[in-house]
């Protein structure tokens, strides 16, 4: 077993996330533009990135709120665009779960697509990994991605419509997505359930309340799990 | 115009409930275990969520009403398939900002 060394990792994580910058800035930049289309002003559009930190829930509250629909369903759809955190907070409690309470309420705040996509992969590749390096490897890829969010909202409030539309802001996210998604189809589980996944993303995507990403992420997960059941039964004698 | 008050009630409310949901796990299970046959689900959270979240969004982009993008498939593909051959990061956000704009520039 590696000796722990926190400080090390927490560098290490800040390292893996730099390249996600290239990537986290834009996303951010386009909510700022979004924010200020709306009237809204920087400092609105600041706390919106700090209090809530989750892209995607942001552009769908902010998006309904611009359609004047009912404050409660708009705060539901939201909701339900982020229930997937739950799912990670889930899949992080047996690396993460004996930390204390003020690392993981620190954890929890910092969970972001990014964040947890990085601490994960890592996780996998090294189980063995101590406690506390966890924790700081987590806390490093975050710390690099967050401020960065943050500052890129509020150029992107700053700049507006000074942004060209060819620049394309808005295919930010689903290339950091894929960046991230495809190194870690390294087995017939991991393709399983990335397939099955799209395929229902795709045949369920008017659901209302984006519930089709969980009936889709809930399926992709049994379709892991089996395949690797079946294999491991098939590996046994 | 969006009500001021509306929308810091959305704010704050959403950032709430958000924290609750990502702590809902690690903070209430905290390190007593799960069963196996949980975590053989979990294993698996991470490439069943975002190819799921991803997929409307190449097919789709709410950036062209919906229709399909030539140059945002482009780039969607270099990205998989640079991702998936150099399992690197880098290069594959590289590839698909390349693909995206070489696209944009020749379509």
């Amino acid at each position: 077993m590696p000796p722990s060394s926190p400080k090390r990792t927490f560098w290490r994580g800040v390292r893996d996330a730099l390249p996600f910058l290239l990537v986290v800035g834009p996303f951010g930049m386009l909510f700022g533009v979004v924010g200020s289309e709306a009237g809204l002003n920087i400092l609105e559009i600041l706390s919106f990135s700090i209090v809530v930190i989750a892209g995607a829930a942001q552009f769908t509250a902010l998006q309904l709120m611009v359609e004047d629909v009912p404050t409660l369903i708009v705060l539901a759809s939201s909701l339900a665009v982020n229930l997937r955190l739950a799912m990670y907070s889930a899949s992080l409690t047996p690396h993460l779960g004996a930390a204390p309470i003020w690392q993981r309420a620190l954890i929890a705040y910092f969970t972001i697509d990014q964040s947890y996509a990085m601490a994960i992969a890592r996780f996998e590749r090294e189980p063995e990994m101590p406690l506390a390096d966890k924790v700081a490897f987590f806390l490093g890829c975050a710390l690099a991605l967050t401020p960065f969010w943050w500052a890129a909202t509020v150029l992107g409030a700053l700049l507006g419509q000074a942004i060209p539309d060819w620049l394309a802001l808005d295919f930010a996210l689903p290339i950091t997505f894929l960046a991230l998604i495809a190194p870690m189809l390294r087995t017939l589980p991991h393709v399983a359930a990335a397939v099955v996944s799209v395929a229902l993303a795709l045949a369920i995507a008017s659901l209302p309340y984006n519930l089709g990403l969980l009936v889709a992420g809930l399926g992709g997960m049994m379709a892991g799990a089996e395949v690797e059941r079946r294999q491991t039964r098939r590996a046994k004698p | 115009m969006i009500d001021p008050a509306e929308l810091w009630f959305i704010i704050i409310a959403l950032g709430v409930c958000s924290f609750l949901l990502r702590f809902s796990f690690t903070g209430l299970l905290g390190d007593r275990g799960l069963p196996d046959w949980v975590l053989r689900h979990l294993r698996y959270t991470a490439v069943a969520i975002l190819p799921g979240l991803v997929a409307p969004l190449v097919l789709w982009p709410p950036a062209t009403d919906g229709t399909p993008d030539a140059p945002r498939l482009v780039a969607a593909a270099a990205t998989l398939l640079v991702g998936l051959l150099t399992r690197n990061v880098l290069a594959a956000i590289a590839a698909g900002a390349a693909g995206l704009y070489l696209a944009m520039y020749l379509i």
